[in-house]
């Protein structure tokens, strides 16, 4: 950097808060600190003095080591190199720093997020002429990065120009000059593969379009019950154990997202090692590539330095904009978005911030809300379309929803997927609890079930809601006056209900078949349990005694089908809608019979 | 460097000493302190300031006279000597001998605050650990590298069921055993006591190392105590290849300390007077456990967590049950009933069970075995309750088989003596019969193979 560094001198040290006397610093510029040379950032100034916050341990640091400013502010490398990788909640790469410096992260490392060594095959744009103008976030041209993800090389935003040189065709590194601009002053700007930009900055694009279409999960009750939009966002909160963090797995694993960023804000390591290690033995059901050809990791976990957790949410969100802006759809996963606001919390603290609300301090709902705004649908600098779909996990305290962050997070999001400790607790997975979800895309998605899948998705979706609110309502009654009390029709009711739950909602990562399934799977079953459910309550009807149907077999395979039928296997669930109504029929006439026979 | 001496002590409260005129003194030394009566104290400094220092006194700032005290700066952070010695040993929070015998003379001293282990150095836990409980390796596998807590309450036997795990641990095909770090925090004599007797009666003493704080002894150092603890664990697991079992007992002790220290610092609280850094700092110590690439030992953790008024979510056990992978919950009821060991299966969880449990490592109807046992369980909870509503009499017959089966499930598979060690084939074998209560059309969660293999009830 040309920038002049700028020298002060430590006054305290006060965990990750240190004062330096340094004039001439700017709020938020990035600083090494001490001999050791830690990473930190500036968070207040007091005239000649800065509060400085640091990403790492502070230990063993004195009063009157040398601070030095850097002029920048936190930025990231934006470049090939990026997907497969596994980063720190400052962009640091933990595979290289691990085959360097062995089991645990020394302090002040000076090393880049991106392999200078590494020469990409670059293909320049064709339709780029030289000595025309070109703008920022114009396609340079394209890098195929990993077999699944074509990486599109774009100008740095701000940056436009007359374009004066561009490489032909070949093998370049990310420091080699793969072109040049003039701008307007006159200046000659040289063109790398990759660039940087400030993780506190919104990406521009050009305008916002509207999310049209549902984000694929391969979770029925995520799809067909609460769906998100791409471009959307949404929040999984609960408490401990519910399954916050393999709902936001399962989505990086099998959502028709182009690119997944999953970050790993103050939880745990094994949780990152675990997709480090799975994925790139999965499958992509979509491109059929390998999962970790599309998928980028950001680790910061709960023991790593409180700091720089607070920055690897918008480290996270930065490169989903990245890879937004080259048109792709992109699917960002917050784990815990709980931990990012307890480290607001923290620093906001030993800066002595008058605490509102449970010790958080009075910006907490804008900064949520801020970090939420970078979701959406765009039309890129390049008039590509690409999005950024937000997921964050909350972790309320003792599982209570009316604590501040799950509150805030409630009302900017749009899509809820709340997690129930019951549910949980009664191994009912994914626990998501049907009563206090919800989406506001329903009736976008349906358009999109309509037109791709089945015109009745809307209907089947709320008859088994529908159905799902009397079985609580039963339930009641049941527990008031016992069993006894309700009649044929009702009990049936509690079956079917009890049909959709185990047949529809419950679906286990765990299981190989049922881990995924296509929308057309997920139709299919709805609607093959709501026949049951519709056959059985004419029969109740009619007068065919409940305890008849309950104990059919045909109800246990229902409930297995999930598991036994995988999505290619749709003829096999065509086929099983055609027993239901044979045997429906078959028990009509028996009873048919049986009441002829009684009259006679 | 050397250390410097100043007699420039300025306040001492809570555990807090503040001393001026120190100049360049190093964030998180350690201090010592001598006092009026040359008694000699240690510290850590907490806070540095160009001429104001912050140190944290573990053994209490109490009748500390301030003129004639003199503060010690070793220019050193807090350190663990370390060698192969240290088994057979016990230690007080800060590692000093305290069993009488001399301190362990070695080169090798760590800091006992360790960097984070690299996410990228981690490699998965995924071997099972048979402890010969049905209820933990039946339903809520541990498997080695884990952290997996015991949540329990006042008056319940989590010390009785600390000593069977550390009995019975074993890997099923491996003579290994594992070395113990036993770290005792705030407790009673007479549980520190039971412990040791533990470990003597059953030939273990001499791989054990113990850390041992009473709950009379300086609530301070209990601060130190686990990351002293955890030091010497991870030089056993990574520098000699050891695979070691760490007992940490009891953590609300030590989240009581924090927030004794905390509130004297004056640090904003976030819950119940607990300071907004309690959860990062109590994964600073549980995320020390794991596996890591091209090591042979492990750490797996097993802390005891005290809920205070038996509450899940007081801050202590819910910010644990966030950080630990999975949790071992006690229950109350199940206690009085006479029920040993109390395992509360529907709270508790084990997060690393998924990969450790099945075809390769226990037996291929084992996971389904688990998820079978917990639909039914949960079922039967129900009717349990309902029954005690409107009475066992107005239950269907279906109904009536759940509620026979709670009574059972408690009975054969909860319940074992303090002394049963079963394997995990005897384990899934009390599952089968108990599954084999239920008509085969009941049973959807374990495959049609399953049934046909291990299925022997007389049910349609
Ligand atoms: N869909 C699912 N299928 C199978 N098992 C599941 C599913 N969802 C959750 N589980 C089980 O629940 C456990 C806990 O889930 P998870 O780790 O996602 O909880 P969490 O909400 O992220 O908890 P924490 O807040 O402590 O991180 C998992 O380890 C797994 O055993
Ligand atoms: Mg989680």
């Amino acid at each position: 950097m040309s920038e002049k560094v700028k020298v002060g001198r430590i006054q305290e040290i006060n965990g990750p808060i240190v004062t330096v006397e340094l004039a001439g610093l700017r709020n938020g510029e990035q600083v090494r600190i001490g001999e050791i040379g830690l990473v930190g950032e500036v968070i207040a100034l007091d005239g000649p003095r800065a509060l400085v916050q640091a990403y790492e341990s502070t230990e063993g640091v004195r009063p009157g080591e040398p601070v030095r400013g850097l002029g920048h502010p936190l930025a990231v490398e934006l470049g090939p190199g990026l997907l497969g990788s596994i980063f720190d909640g400052v962009q640091r790469p933990l595979a290289t720093i691990f085959s360097q410096s062995g089991d645990s992260i020394p302090r002040g490392l000076d090393i880049p997020s991106l392999d200078r060594g590494k020469r990409w095959a670059f293909t320049p744009n064709d339709a780029l002429e030289l000595g025309t103008t070109i703008a920022g976030g114009s396609i340079l041209g394209t890098v195929q990065e990993t077999g699944a993800i074509e990486h599109r090389i774009l100008v740095p935003p701000l940056l436009s120009g007359e374009l004066t040189e561009l490489a032909p065709a070949g093998e370049y590194a990310l420091d080699d000059a793969i072109g040049r601009l003039r701008t307007p002053d006159g200046q000659t700007h040289k063109l790398f593969l990759y660039h940087r930009w400030p993780v506190r900055t919104a990406r521009p694009y050009l305008r916002r379009d509207h999310a049209v279409e549902p984000l694929i999960t391969g979770q029925r009750i995520l799809d067909t019950f609460f769906p998100l939009l791409k471009g959307g966002k949404a929040a999984v909160p609960g408490p401990f154990g519910a399954g916050k963090t393999v709902v936001q797995q399962q989505v990086a694993r099998w959502s028709n997202a182009d690119i997944v960023i999953y970050v790993g804000c103050g939880e745990r390591g094994n949780e990152l090692v675990d997709v480090l290690e799975t994925f790139p033995e999965l499958h992509d059901p979509y491109t059929g590539r390998r999962m970790m050809e599309r998928t980028l990791l950001v680790a910061n976990t709960s023991n790593m330095p409180v700091v720089a957790r607070e920055a690897s949410i918008y480290v996270g969100v930065t490169l989903a904009e990245y890879f937004r802006d080259q048109g792709y759809d992109v699917v960002m996963l917050a784990d815990s978005t709980s931990r990012w606001a307890e480290a607001l919390r923290e620093v906001a603290g030993r800066l002595g911030e008058m605490p509102v609300e449970e010790g958080y301090p009075a910006y907490l709902a804008s900064r949520l809300a801020a970090f939420y705004e970078r979701a959406g649908r765009v039309k890129t600098l390049a008039e590509k379309t690409g999005s950024v779909s937000l997921i964050g996990a909350v972790s309320p305290p003792g599982g209570d929803f009316s604590e501040p962050v799950t509150s805030h997070t409630k009302e900017i999001i749009q899509t809820f997927w709340a997690l129930s400790k019951e549910l949980a607790d009664a191994r009912h997975y994914p626990a998501i609890d049907w009563t206090s979800s919800f989406s506001a895309h329903v009736s976008s998605a349906a358009r999109w079930w309509a037109e791709n899948i089945d015109p009745a998705w809307e209907a089947k979706r709320a008859e088994a809601l529908k159905l799902l609110a009397r079985d609580a309502e039963l339930a009641r009654i049941v527990n008031l006056v016992g069993p006894e009390a309700l009649s044929s029709a009702q009990r049936w009711e509690l079956e079917a209900a009890a049909l959709v739950k185990e047949g529809v909602l419950q679906q286990s990562a765990l299981d190989a078949v049922d881990t995924f399934a296509s929308p057309q799977k997920q139709f299919l079953l709805l609607d093959l349990i709501l026949t049951i459910y519709e056959k059985g309550a004419d029969l109740v009807q009619i007068g065919v005694p409940v305890q008849e149907l309950v104990g059919l077999p045909l109800l246990a395979r229902a409930r297995r089908l999930k598991q036994v039928y995988g999505s290619e296997q749709i003829t096999d669930l065509q086929a099983f809608m055609d027993e239901i109504r044979a045997e429906f029929d078959r028990i009509r006439l028996e009873y048919a019979k049986f009441q002829e026979h009684a009259a006679t | 460097m050397s250390a410097k001496e100043y007699r420039t002590a300025a306040s001492a409260q809570g555990g807090l000493l503040t001393v001026r005129g120190a100049h360049g003194i190093a964030f998180g030394d350690r201090v010592q302190i001598r006092d009026h009566r040359n008694r000699q104290r240690n510290g850590q400094v907490i806070r540095a300031g160009v001429d104001e220092v912050l140190v944290q006194v573990f053994e209490g700032t109490e009748d500390i006279d301030l003129e004639s005290t003199w503060v010690r700066f070793l220019d050193q952070p807090l350190e663990m000597a370390l060698s192969p010695e240290i088994l057979g040993r016990i230690f007080n929070g800060l590692g000093e001998p305290k069993d009488g015998r001399p301190p362990i003379v070695s080169s090798l001293r760590r800091s006992v605050s360790a960097g984070a282990i690299n996410p990228a150095a981690r490699t998965y836990p995924r071997e099972f650990i048979q402890t010969g409980v049905s209820t933990i390796d039946g339903l809520n596998s541990l498997v080695r590298g884990q952290k997996l807590p015991i949540f329990s309450a006042s008056g319940l036997p989590h010390n009785r069921l600390a000593a069977q795990i550390v009995r019975q641990a074993k890997l099923v095909d491996e003579e290994s055993h594992f070395s113990i770090v036993f770290a005792a925090m705030g407790v009673s004599y007479s549980d520190a006591q039971f412990f040791q007797e533990e470990f003597a009666s059953s030939g273990v003493l001499g791989n054990v190392t113990m850390f041992v704080n009473l709950a009379d002894d300086p609530p301070v150092e209990r601060l130190a105590l686990p990351r002293v603890a955890l030091t010497a664990a991870e030089y056993l697991a990574f520098d000699l290849d050891r695979h070691v079992l760490v007992v940490m007992t009891d953590m609300t002790n030590y989240a009581e300390a924090l927030r004794e220290v905390a509130t004297a610092k004056g640090d904003v609280p976030a819950r119940k007077g607990y300071p907004g850094y309690l959860y990062s700092d109590l994964a600073e110590i549980y995320e020390r456990s794991g596996r890591i690439k091209d090591r042979h030992g492990s750490v797996t953790l097993v802390p005891v967590v005290s809920m205070p008024s038996d509450d899940i979510t007081h801050p202590i056990p819910d910010l644990t049950g966030y950080i630990t992978e999975g949790q071992i919950v006690l229950s109350r009821d199940l206690h009085a009933r006479g029920i040993y060991p109390p395992v509360h299966i529907s709270p508790s969880l084990s997060r690393l069970m998924k990969d450790g449990v099945g075809k390769d490592f226990t037996r291929e109807d084992h996971p389904r075995v688990a998820a079978q046992l917990y639909a039914l369980y949960a079922r039967a909870l129900e009717t349990r309750n309902l029954a005690s509503i409107i009475g066992a009499d107005e239950l269907s017959e279906r109904d009536r088989r759940y509620l026979t089966f709670a009574d059972e499930f408690d009975r054969r598979f909860v319940g074992q003596g303090e002394d049963e060690d079963r394997s995990i084939v005897e384990t899934l074998n009390v599952a089968w019969e108990l599954l084999s209560m239920f008509p085969k059309d009941a049973l959807t969660r374990v495959s049609e193979t399953d049934i046909a293999k291990y299925y022997h009830g007389g049910g349609a």
